[in-house]
């Protein structure tokens, strides 16, 4: 099977509580899982301040998930993305070698320090 | 006194240099405002490679980091007073 890393970030509404957040979250995790995407990494920034108002709000929560996964799901997830109010914006991008590994530099916390090896 | 101008004294031997090239980055992270913000002037828009002196490689690279910043509103599109 031929897979590719993406990483998605998408921002919900600020009208929803923690625990529908939470719900959102969990209904995408679960589309991704269920359609055999392999989960690498997640983050939730939490409430956080737009730089410009989108659908006339000032703040969303921002979350972040890393995964492997065919092409093809990523047409289902962003239908999903667009079908879902609680979701203001979303970004998918695949992640090409160099972003790849910045990323695991930045969970290991090397990001900003010299690097010893070239990768 | 002269009234011939006088050279100023520049800075003339300073050569540009492409910041990304000289640092070994790579990548651009397109989730970290605050580094972005040194690439845009104060309307939030890009700045061009003859002020920065970026190579053409990483220019491209940055406007892609911007614009996908801009998207998730972690940048403006349009600003004013932004540093």
């Amino acid at each position: 099977m031929f897979t590719k890393q993406y990483e998605m970030v998408f921002i919900m509404t600020p009208v929803l509580s923690d625990q529908q957040m939470k719900d959102t979250v969990d209904k995408f995790r679960k589309l991704l899982t269920d359609n055999g995407a392999e989960l690498v990494h997640e983050e939730n920034w939490g409430l956080k301040k737009l730089a410009y108002p989108i659908q006339n709000k000032n703040t969303g929560f921002y979350h972040l998930i890393e995964f492997k996964s065919e092409p093809s799901l990523i047409q289902t997830i962003e239908t999903e993305f667009r079908r879902d109010e609680r979701v203001m914006r979303y970004l998918t991008v695949a992640m090409e070698k160099h972003h790849v590994t910045y990323a695991e530099r930045k969970r290991s916390g090397l990001v900003g320090k010299k690097q010893t090896e070239n990768n | 006194m002269t009234l011939v101008n006088e050279p100023i004294e520049r800075n003339q031997n300073r050569k540009k240099y492409c910041r990304f090239k000289k640092a070994g980055i790579k990548f651009i992270d397109y989730k970290d405002p605050n580094f972005l913000l040194k690439l845009v002037n104060e309307q939030g828009r890009i700045l061009p490679r003859r002020l920065t002196g970026t190579s053409l490689k990483y220019q491209r690279k940055v406007s892609q980091a911007i614009k996908r910043a801009r998207h998730l509103a972690l940048l403006p599109y349009v600003a004013d007073q932004l540093k």
